[in-house]
C-alpha cells in the first residue's frame, strides 16, 4: 500500500464531487429534509416524539449506509467502464490504494453528512439522546464505511449503471426489515433473528438506539455494547472491502 | 530474436469466447523505432496490445517486456499506454486528470506542463475533459501516457479520427520519442497510415500476416500500396510473416 497513491485516490473523488453541485447537495441536504419529514409524521399522533425517538437513532444509521452504497456502486462501475479502473491498474497502484482512497473520500464526506444530520435532529427536531452525540456521528460514519465497501464489491457483479443501482433493494431492503426497526429483534422468529444476526446493519441500529437511550455524555459512560457493535460494523466494512480488493482484477478476458 | 528487443511475443494466443482472438502470434520489436500493428477491425489488434500491457488474460506463449513477463510489477511505470477509448476523467480538466496520474505514478510537478504541451492541449488544458472533442479527449489520454517518458509506449488507433495537421504533428513526435529512445507501437486500421512507420505488423484474423519495413513489404509484394500488400498476402502467391 502506498499512502501518495491512496490520497490521490481520495482527493481526486472528493475534487470530482466538488464539482457535481448537484450530487453534493443531495448527499447533505437529503438526510435532514427526510429526518424532519419524519419528525412531521409523528408530529401531532400522541406520544410522537417518542416515535421519532426511536425511529430517529434507527434513520441516523441507514441513511448514511444507504446512500454511500448508492454513490459508490455507480462511482466505482463508471471507473470500471471508463477504462481509468484499467489505467490504474496497469500503474503503479495497489488494489487496497484503489480502495482505500475509495473509502477515506466517502468516509469524509459521511462525517459531514451525518454531522448535519444529527445537528438537525437534536438542536431542530428535539430528539432526546441520552448518551454521546458525538459517538452517534462515529456509528453513522462507520455505516456510511460500510456502505462504500459493500458498494464497491456489488459493482463488481454490474455491468450497466441500470444494473449496479437494482442491487441496492438486494442489499440494503432485507437488511432495513431484520434490522429491529419494524419488530424487534428478540421478538421475531427464531430463524429471520439468526438472519438478522449476520446483518451489519442490526448492529449499526442496535449501537444507535442504547446510544439514545442510554444516558451519560462523557466517553466512559457509552455501554461497552456499544464498542462491540461498531468493532462488527467495522469488521464487515473491512471485509467488504477485501472482498472488493478480490473482485479487482489487472487481467481480465 | 535480437537481444536488447524491449517486447517478445513468443507463439501469443488469446481466446476470447469461443474466437482465437490472437493466434499463435510471434514478433520482437527494436528500441528507438516506430512499429506499426495494422489490420482491420476486430483482427486482434487491441488483444495483442492488452497482452504486452499485461491486461489480458492469455491462453498460451509468452510476452516478455523490457526484459519482465508481461503485467509485471517492475512494468508499471514503465509502459505508457492509451486505450481505443480516452480513458480519463470527464469530470476533471486536462490538467486536473494528468496531476491526478502524476502523483499515482509519482512523477516530477514539471511532467503535467511538459505533457500537455507534447499533445499540443496547452489552451485547453483548464476545460473539463467532457466538454472536449473526440479529437482533444484522446489526446489528453495521450498525455497521461506520456507522463514520466515510458520506455515503451502502446497506443491504440491514436490517430482516428484527427485533423490532418494534428495527426502528422503527432507521427513526428512519436518519432522524435523513438528518436530519443523510446519504443512506440502504434496500432491503425488505416493502411495509408503504414507509410509513417519504421516497421510494420500486418495482422488478420489474429494472424500476423507480415512483419517488415513498408518498403520491403511492398518490393516482396510487388505493389505500390500497403492496402495492395496486405490484398496480395491475404489472396495467396506471396510467402508471409518472416520468421
Amino acid at each position: 500500500m502506498s499512502a501518495r497513491i491512496t490520497l490521490s485516490v481520495a482527493g481526486r473523488v472528493l475534487h470530482q464531487l466538488r464539482r457535481d453541485h448537484r450530487t453534493v447537495a443531495m448527499l447533505l441536504v437529503m438526510p435532514c429534509v427526510i429526518l424532519t419529514l419524519l419528525w412531521w409524521m409523528f408530529g401531532d399522533l400522541p406520544g410522537g416524539a417518542i416515535g421519532f425517538d426511536k425511529l430517529g437513532p434507527a434513520l441516523l444509521a441507514l441513511i448514511p449506509f444507504i446512500v454511500m452504497f448508492l454513490v459508490t456502486s455507480v462511482t466505482t462501475l463508471r471507473e470500471r467502464s471508463s477504462g481509468t479502473l484499467e489505467r490504474l491498474l496497469a500503474m503503479p497502484t495497489g488494489k487496497l490504494d484503489l480502495l482505500g482512497g475509495y473509502a477515506l473520500a466517502f468516509g469524509l464526506v459521511a462525517a459531514v453528512q451525518s454531522t448535519l444530520a444529527v445537528t438537525v435532529c437534536v438542536w431542530l427536531l428535539g430528539l432526546d439522546v441520552a448518551g454521546s452525540v458525538w459517538v452517534l456521528v462515529v456509528v453513522a460514519v462507520c455505516d456510511a464505511v460500510l456502505g462504500t465497501a459493500l458498494g464497491l464489491f456489488v459493482s463488481a457483479f454490474a455491468q450497466t449503471e441500470f444494473q449496479a443501482v437494482q442491487f441496492m433493494p438486494l442489499v440494503v431492503l432485507p437488511q432495513i426489515l431484520l434490522c429491529g426497526l419494524f419488530v424487534p429483534r428478540e421478538a421475531m422468529p427464531a430463524v429471520l433473528e439468526a438472519i438478522s444476526n449476520m446483518l451489519p446493519l442490526s448492529y449499526a441500529v442496535d449501537a444507535m438506539s442504547s446510544l439514545a437511550t442510554t444516558a451519560g455524555s462523557a466517553l466512559g459512560d457509552v455501554d461497552p455494547e456499544v464498542w462491540v457493535d461498531i468493532g462488527i460494523v467495522i469488521g464487515f466494512a473491512v471485509a467488504a472491502l477485501a472482498l472488493g480488493a478480490a473482485t479487482l482484477r489487472r487481467r481480465t478476458a | 530474436m535480437m537481444k536488447n528487443s524491449v517486447v517478445e511475443v513468443d507463439g501469443l494466443t488469446v481466446v476470447r469466447g469461443h474466437v482465437r482472438a490472437v493466434d499463435d502470434v510471434s514478433f520482437a520489436t527494436v528500441p528507438g523505432k516506430v512499429t506499426g500493428l495494422l489490420g482491420p477491425s476486430g483482427c486482434g489488434k487491441t488483444t495483442l496490445m492488452r497482452s504486452i500491457v499485461g491486461v489480458q488474460i492469455v491462453a498460451g506463449g509468452t510476452v516478455t517486456v523490457l526484459g519482465y513477463p508481461a503485467g509485471s510489477k517492475q512494468l508499471r511505470d514503465r509502459i505508457g499506454y492509451v486505450t481505443q477509448d480516452p480513458s480519463v476523467y470527464n469530470d476533471l480538466t486536462v490538467a486536473e486528470n494528468l496531476r491526478f496520474f502524476a502523483r499515482v505514478l509519482g512523477t516530477e510537478p514539471g511532467e503535467v506542463d511538459r505533457c500537455i504541451e507534447a499533445v499540443d492541449l496547452v489552451d485547453r488544458k483548464d476545460v473539463v475533459v467532457g466538454r472536449l472533442s473526440g479529437g482533444q479527449r484522446s489526446r489528453a489520454s495521450l498525455a497521461v501516457a506520456l507522463l514520466g517518458r515510458p520506455e515503451l509506449l502502446v497506443l491504440d488507433e491514436p490517430t482516428v479520427g484527427l485533423d490532418p495537421v494534428l495527426r502528422r504533428d503527432l507521427w513526428a513526435m512519436f518519432h522524435a520519442l523513438a528518436d530519443q529512445g523510446t519504443t512506440v507501437l502504434v496500432s491503425s486500421h488505416v493502411m495509408d497510415e503504414a507509410d509513417r512507420c519504421d516497421r510494420l505488423l500486418l495482422m488478420r484474423d489474429g494472424r500476423l500476416i507480415a512483419d517488415d519495413a513498408p518498403d520491403v513489404l511492398r518490393q516482396r509484394t510487388r505493389t505500390h500500396d500497403i492496402e495492395s500488400a496486405f490484398l496480395a498476402l491475404v489472396e495467396g502467391g506471396v510467402e508471409g510473416a518472416t520468421a
